[in-house]
């Protein structure tokens, strides 16, 4: 599973890109964050806040209860601020 | 036409090359963001140096085409283009360039207001300025996330 952090995330965990292969019980983004978290304190502090962390699988918007699975691109970032 | 690139764009070239061989084209609507030198919305802030724009490489180019492709259903447009930058860029350069063509103004007005104000809460963009203090993280503001909601289709998301 590919994994991308964006703006204060990459920041806070220090790599913009993982390659991670969590274990079948970790289905949803959900469990995919409470997973992340136990691998540092930068991760855990990247992710204590869910609500200003939004997030896209393969690409696309999706909420905290949406399936993940091996293969999947998962990115993390903040509320968007382009224009 | 959608472009996401580092590089500076030229207003009048991108405004004559949208026209260009159409005659149904009765007027362009243009809008094109630029790096403020302050921080916050009052002018009061302290001192910006320069901003980087950090985007994600192809789910920003997908997004920005949806909102794109979006426009074109709602109104009568000829054409459309939006440039978007990223990297470090100084006070007074150009961010984005949104610009609509149609037949009549009503259309290309309301269709460029609505892709500036989409993109600006849906496009995987984000912002850091530098201060004399350091980075900041630009965040996210709620009056953007209301522009954007005014064009929220009812039984839409």
């Amino acid at each position: 599973m590919k994994i991308l952090y964006f703006a204060w995330l990459r920041a806070k965990i220090g790599a913009g890109e993982e390659d991670l292969a969590p274990p079948a019980e970790v289905a949803t983004v959900a469990a995919l964050v409470e997973w992340l978290k136990r691998r540092s304190d930068g991760h855990a502090a990247a992710f204590a806040d869910m609500s200003i962390v939004r997030v896209a699988v393969n690409q696309d918007y999706v909420p905290l209860d949406h399936p993940v699975k091996l293969g999947d691109e998962v990115a993390f970032f903040p509320p968007v601020t382009g224009g | 036409m959608i472009r996401v690139q580092r590089e500076d764009f030229d207003v009048g070239v991108e405004m004559a090359k949208l026209t260009q061989g159409n005659g149904k084209i009765g007027g362009v609507c243009c809008f094109v963001g630029l790096v403020r030198d302050y921080l916050g919305h009052d002018g009061t802030g302290a001192a910006v140096r320069a901003m980087t724009l950090e985007h994600y490489p192809g789910m920003t180019e997908q997004k920005l085409a949806a909102i794109e492709a979006e426009a074109r259903r709602r109104w009568p447009l000829e054409d459309s283009l939006v440039i978007h930058r990223y990297g470090r860029l100084g006070p007074g350069e150009r961010i984005v360039l949104v610009a609509t063509a149609s037949a009549h103004r009503e259309a290309a007005f309301e269709a460029c207001h609505f892709l500036i104000d989409w993109l600006k809460t849906k496009a995987p963009f984000w912002k850091l300025e530098e201060t004399p203090d350091g980075g900041q993280w630009v965040d996210a503001r709620d009056t953007d996330d209301q522009a954007a909601a005014r064009w929220d289709l009812p039984g839409r998301q």
